[in-house]
């Protein structure tokens, strides 16, 4: 019954994207029929409560595991966690697709709220735009993805959602991740919609810009999580592996942090209008070509969805369609798009511009990589393209922008002297350079790119504070603690990923119990390896004593891990986390003389990787809300000034 | 008119932006690419040295050995035509074993061994969706 | 210029739905075709799977006609599904021999009871090891070898209804 409800609700749902297109078209068409035009907000309203409506049956179903829908029989399973349970309902193609196309709904119904300041024919013309990206993802849903339909007879028990999305990591990872992709369609939207009223402005840019910053922290949040995720589960040690599917987050971010900048020159001053419109495209099909990477099986990867060229078909349809009409449309309209504000080669537009150019040329060499194994294909060759390659390349490129990242905010608006930059920027650079030097005398054998990856680090890190200093703190705006935040986030991250790639230390040997041997500053002993048992699993558990010098000891639990639905095994690493980094252990095979392959890191300073991606993505949120404020301020003494 | 003059500068900034990118893409991918070999592609011809790549075939059957240090693996890779002998230090995954597929990632040494930093058994099945178990084709597994 | 300039993203991004789209209709090969298309036939001598049908070896492949050669086991569920087609290539006149790859004979003896026979030789290679000389991944796997020896096709996984024309046209060119 429920099942039914969902379908129907998800129905009724595409209906109303239809009939917000239509009336959004005509409503721009029909000047003289503002009513035509008035109801299309109330309609996306309707068409977000409808939706939402519907994903809470599917979650209902996976909550109370009915087995006789197709999609609750092959994820889920009576024994899994409630956690899981509900999680379950978007670890799996159809009904991820069916959060992606209700966060857009929602993100359409919440502009069709909350939006004021943007001119009414933009606004109807954006929700327009957005009703159509709906309808092309209703219709791969209804037509070849349907997460209600049936299964007849209904099995006794679920195949069991894959133990490896079984964890509390990977439960958040991809709302968040969609909440990220589908921001970016909301910025398409309003690009589009203000492409067809010419109405390229600051009151656009300022629209956006709370959607933009929205989408980024998610997008943000998505990737440090990931990244741990891989971190902690596969236990190889490493954090980000250049695989496709991390790639194909990576990229909407990339195009995203270059969005967000550029909607704020345009919000202020009114610059980098055709930029920043063909950079909101660009951010949304970065979306649309990752969902395409995870999902068609065009390129093998650790953690792609289920595959299937019939969807990834579809998919790139739909991109034909949407991307290549905002395209075209751009290629027609921008010429009519009055020119931006003039500013100086040395000038925060300037800087920012040149900020817009590293990442984008970071992005093409990420996109080039992850897609050139298809080319080779083409050709016979089997190729796989990895960190040799990507490391270097766009390693290379981040720092230069990173430089520029501590340069920007300290520099003037429309003009600027170099020397007076260079000035503000003493501290910072002598940093730098007084870095580069003790570093090298400590650490000579430091490979190239951490050595300069942690002197940009301190460069930055300073630099992100310099915008405070000599300022009155508690009168600066929330907005620009948010800014400090987040490039200061940019900084610790990068100085653990310096750190950590340079000075880890590995151990890998094998032990009988009783033996202690040493990592790092660690010494550890094998205590014993005996079996347990867990909910949905059994494994093989050693109890691992670790000191440092005269410390207190401590134990480490590390896992090889057997499952049963579906059969699978995982190696679960042990992790303790110490102020200066972490000590990871991981336990390998018996071998035939009794003794325990065991491997062992000590990784120092590689929390901050995850700690600045969250000093990131709370940059963002302290600038999102400082904005927010901002203009309900303004707008509140506009009122009463009124 | 300077507002003009701008956006055609900014314009052609961007397409150099691209254009960076192609280029500096390429150059990697010249380098760096990792491309895939079977036993049979190596013997005979030059090694390709100093390059990360992949080696793929069968476990050649009682062709593994333990060293004392209990964490290195030497074993041959096969498929009918050569035969390469691999080292291996790390812990390999479960399905590595004799008689069965194996894709081995690292660098060839001069002597024509095969350095491993990494081993991939074929269907490591804990990435597999359901949907995929009971592929027409039951390879017995010479790729990844 | 300025036109160049503004179609130049479409145009971009046109390359780019290229490449996606190329990579949809070629999917990455998770086999390796046979290297040996095109050369001769593997030394090897295999002793019979079964009682009821003659050992197999490499001089049964050089034989002066072409001939089909099928690599299969009474435990490969798509095996089973081919087994009609390849009847009706028998039907049609190829002689079809087989290899049973890590089988025993009282399980192949079945196989070809339960779900017909339409092999002339069967070999019996229990360790895979003239299959892997074959260049052949899995089960089941099919040449087409010409009267020489010579490898002239290879089929990789089940011969479905509609290869059929397909494998008749490589018998047919390997005379």
């Amino acid at each position: 019954m429920i099942a039914e409800l969902g379908l129907g609700l998800l129905w009724l749902a595409a209906g109303l994207a239809i009939i917000q297109s239509v009336l959004g078209m005509f409503g721009l068409w029909q000047t003289n029929r503002p009513d035509l035009g008035n109801a299309v907000r109330p309609v996306a309203v309707a068409q977000a409560v409808l939706i939402g409506m519907a994903f809470c049956c599917l979650i209902y179903l996976f909550i109370v595991s009915d087995m006789s829908v197709k999609l609750v029989a092959a994820n889920s399973h009576s024994d899994k966690p409630m956690l899981y349970k509900v999680s379950g309902a978007w670890g799996n193609h159809e009904g991820s697709m069916l959060l992606w196309v209700a966060v857009l709904a929602m993100a359409g119904g919440g502009i069709a709220l909350a939006e004021r300041r943007v001119r009414r024919d933009t606004l109807i013309a954006t929700l327009m735009a957005q009703g159509l990206l709906a309808l092309g993802f209703y219709a791969f849903l209804l037509f070849s993805s349907n997460p209600f339909e049936r299964l007849n007879p209904a099995p006794q028990d679920g195949q069991g959602l894959n133990p490896l999305l079984q964890d509390p990591g990977l439960a958040f990872h991809p709302p968040t991740l969609y909440f990220g992709y589908v921001g970016m369609s909301v910025a398409f939207s309003f690009a589009v919609g203000a492409l067809i009223t010419r109405d390229v402005g600051p009151a656009f840019a300022r629209a956006m810009r709370p959607w933009v910053l929205g989408a980024w922290v998610m997008l943000t949040l998505g990737i440090t999580a990931g990244s741990y995720w891989a971190y902690y589960e596969l236990g190889w040690g490493g954090w980000w592996f250049w695989d496709p599917v991390e790639n194909a987050s990576l990229m909407p971010w990339l195009a995203a942090t270059a969005l967000l900048h550029s909607v704020t020159v345009l919000a202020t001053r009114d610059a980098l209008r055709a930029w920043t419109v063909m950079l909101s495209v660009v951010a949304f099909s970065m979306s649309m070509v990752g969902t395409f990477l995870v999902r068609s099986g065009v390129l093998t990867s650790v953690h792609a969805f289920a595959v299937d060229p019939q969807r990834g078909t579809f998919l790139l349809a739909l991109m034909l369609i949407y991307i290549g009409g905002a395209l075209a449309l751009f290629a027609l309209r921008v010429g009519t798009v009055r020119e931006g504000a003039v500013f100086e080669p040395v000038s925060r537009e300037a800087a920012l511009v040149l900020n817009n150019l590293f990442l984008t040329v970071i992005l093409g060499v990420v996109l080039i990589g992850t897609l050139y194994p298809i080319v080779a294909q083409g050709f016979g060759q089997q190729v796989s393209i990895g960190p040799p390659y990507f490391n270097p390349a766009a390693g290379s490129v981040a720092l230069m922008l990173v430089v520029v990242m501590a340069a920007g905010p300290l520099m003037r608006w429309r003009s600027d002297s170099a020397s007076k930059v260079l000035r503000r920027l003493a501290i910072p650079v002598a940093i730098g350079i007084v870095s580069l030097l003790v570093v090298r005398l400590l650490a000579p054998d430091m490979g190239v790119l951490p050595w300069l990856g942690l002197s940009t680090a301190l460069l930055a890190g300073t630099g992100s504070i310099a915008p405070l200093w000599k300022r009155n703190l508690l009168q600066t705006p929330l907005f620009t603690w948010g800014m400090v935040v987040a490039h200061l986030g940019i900084a610790v991250a990068l100085a653990g990923m310096a750190v950590d790639s340079a000075f880890y230390k590995e151990r890998l040997v094998a032990v009988s119990e009783g033996e202690t041997t040493e990592v790092g500053p660690f010494s550890v002993k094998l205590v014993s390896v005996e079996p347990v048992i867990g909910p949905n699993w059994t494994a093989i558990e050693a109890t691992m004593e670790a000191r440092r010098g005269d410390g207190r000891p401590f134990t480490l639990h590390p896992q090889a891990r057997n499952y049963s639905t579906p059969p699978t095994d995982t190696s679960e690493a042990a992790i303790t986390t110490h102020l200066d980094g972490q000590l990871y252990a991981v336990l390998g095979k018996q071998g035939k003389d009794g003794r325990w392959q065991l491997r062992l890191w000590w990784k120092p300073l590689v929390t901050f990787i995850w700690l600045g991606g969250f000093m990131i993505a709370l940059g963002g949120l302290l600038a999102l809300v400082g904005r927010v404020w901002r203009e309900r301020r303004g707008a509140r003494s506009a009122e009463l000034a009124a | 008119m300077k507002a003009k003059k701008q956006r055609l500068i900014l314009a052609l900034l961007g397409l150099g932006a691209v254009i960076g990118a192609g280029l500096l893409a390429a150059s990697g991918l010249k380098q760096e690419a990792s491309f895939f070999y079977a036993p049979g592609d190596v013997v005979g011809s030059d090694l390709p040295l100093g390059k990360a790549v992949r080696l793929g075939g069968m476990v050649a059957d009682k062709s593994i050995r333990h060293d004392p240090d209990g964490v290195t693996i030497h074993f041959i890779v096969e498929d009918g035509k050569a035969a390469v002998p691999v080292i291996f230090k790390g812990i390999a995954p479960d399905l590595f074993k004799e008689k069965s597929g194996v894709v081995a990632e690292g660098e060839f040494r001069a002597d024509g061994a095969f350095i491993a930093s990494n081993l991939l058994a074929k269907h490591d099945e804990r990435y597999m969706p359901p949907e995929l178990e009971g592929k027409m084709h039951k390879t017995g597994s010479l790729t990844s | 210029m300025r036109k160049v300039l503004l179609w130049l993203p479409l145009a971009l991004f046109g390359l780019l739905l290229g490449v996606m789209g190329h990579g949809i209709l070629h999917p990455e090969q998770t086999t390796i075709p046979s290297k040996l298309v095109g050369t001769k036939v593997p030394q090897f001598e295999l002793p019979a799977a079964v009682p009821s049908h003659p050992a197999l070896t490499s001089r049964d492949l050089a034989s002066g006609k072409p001939v089909l050669l099928n690599i299969f086991a009474s435990w490969c569920l798509p095996c089973i599904a081919e087994a009609p087609v390849l009847e009706e290539l028998k039907a049609k006149g190829v002689t079809i021999h087989a290899i049973a790859i890590r089988d025993k004979p009282e399980d192949v003896a079945r196989f070809l009871t339960e779900h017909g026979d339409p092999y002339a030789n069967i070999g019996s290679d229990v360790s895979s090891r003239v299959q892997i000389s074959f260049g052949s991944s899995g089960v089941p796997e099919s040449f087409v070898i010409n009267g020489k020896g010579i490898i002239r096709h290879q089929h990789i996984g089940d011969i479905q209804a509609q290869d059929i024309p397909k494998i008749l046209k490589a018998l047919e060119e390997a005379r």
